[in-house]
């Protein structure tokens, strides 16, 4: 149903700055919008996204209907040890999508 | 852009027109205002913009500088305007970006986004895609560790706005 694809670098050296880059695929329903006939569309948006690494989470966004559909995100973080960064999603109507990546520092 | 309301836009808003002249007072102002939401009064204004940064830094003295915020100049189509925050600091435990919030002035809500970041994130620098309904000024605003807030702002043309187009 809902994909999202992450792009953590596989290794890196301890203290290394590294860029971290997500997409998520969703409408992102703005709840502004309207049919043809004038009924408005109910809004259907990613709320939070949320990235913890090793169980700590380093990074949050709140997203807004503002944010395009498939929203895209690119932070930083430092590569402080060997271990999993994991993605989490949530919004509307249930949505719950979670991913994770595989980083070891050397 | 907004000027030019198609047939269709005007058969339906008459519709819920005429339909609303026969209902109740209280539903025919809720009528009225779902009517509005076709036109451009859903836009946000300055004033919007400026009543919610306010609220994010809590009425605390707001800084021009550190905060770089990129937009292209010229956007074709409003629903994907590639924009990124850079912000200025040492990302360290003692002095570091806490929080960063980015705003628009005709969006119809003046809050594009929010990101919470702290010293591992090493550099304070996001980037997403967003959608814009106008041509505006976008406002980042940043929240340092030490509880000071700064900002940098960017303009935009938008010749395709986002958000207020039919299915």
């Amino acid at each position: 149903m809902s994909n999202a694809l992450v792009t953590v670098p596989k290794t890196a050296k301890k203290g290394e700055i590294i860029e971290i880059r997500t997409l998520v695929s969703h409408n992102m329903e703005t709840g502004y919008r309207r049919t043809e006939r004038g009924v408005p569309i109910p809004r259907d948006i990613v709320r939070t996204f949320s990235c913890t690494y090793n169980g700590v989470e380093i990074f949050s966004a709140e997203l807004r209907p503002a944010i395009s559909a498939n929203p895209y995100i690119s932070f930083y973080t430092v590569a402080t040890e060997t271990g999993m960064i994991a993605f989490h999603w949530k919004g509307d109507n249930g949505f719950s999508v979670s991913s994770s990546a595989h980083i070891t520092v050397t | 852009m907004s000027k030019r309301r198609s047939r269709r836009e005007f058969l339906s808003a008459a519709a819920v027109l005429a339909a609303a002249a026969t209902l109740p007072a209280g539903v025919r102002a809720q009528a009225t205002k779902d009517l509005r939401g076709t036109e451009q009064d859903l836009r946000g204004t300055e004033q919007d913009m400026r009543v919610a940064i306010n609220h994010f830094t809590g009425s605390r003295p707001l800084a021009k500088g550190k905060v770089n915020l990129e937009v292209p100049p010229l956007v074709d189509n409003g629903n994907t305007v590639a924009i990124s925050v850079t912000v200025e600091s040492p990302m360290t435990e003692a002095d570091h970006v806490r929080s960063i919030r980015i705003f628009s002035e005709r969006n119809p809500e003046p809050i594009i986004m929010g990101f919470r970041l702290g010293p591992r994130a090493g550099r304070a620098s996001v980037a997403t895609r967003v959608r814009l309904a106008d041509t505006q000024t976008l406002v980042a605003v940043a929240e340092m560790s030490d509880g000071t807030y700064w900002f940098g702002s960017a303009p935009t043309v938008v010749t395709i706005a986002s958000c207020l187009e039919e299915i």
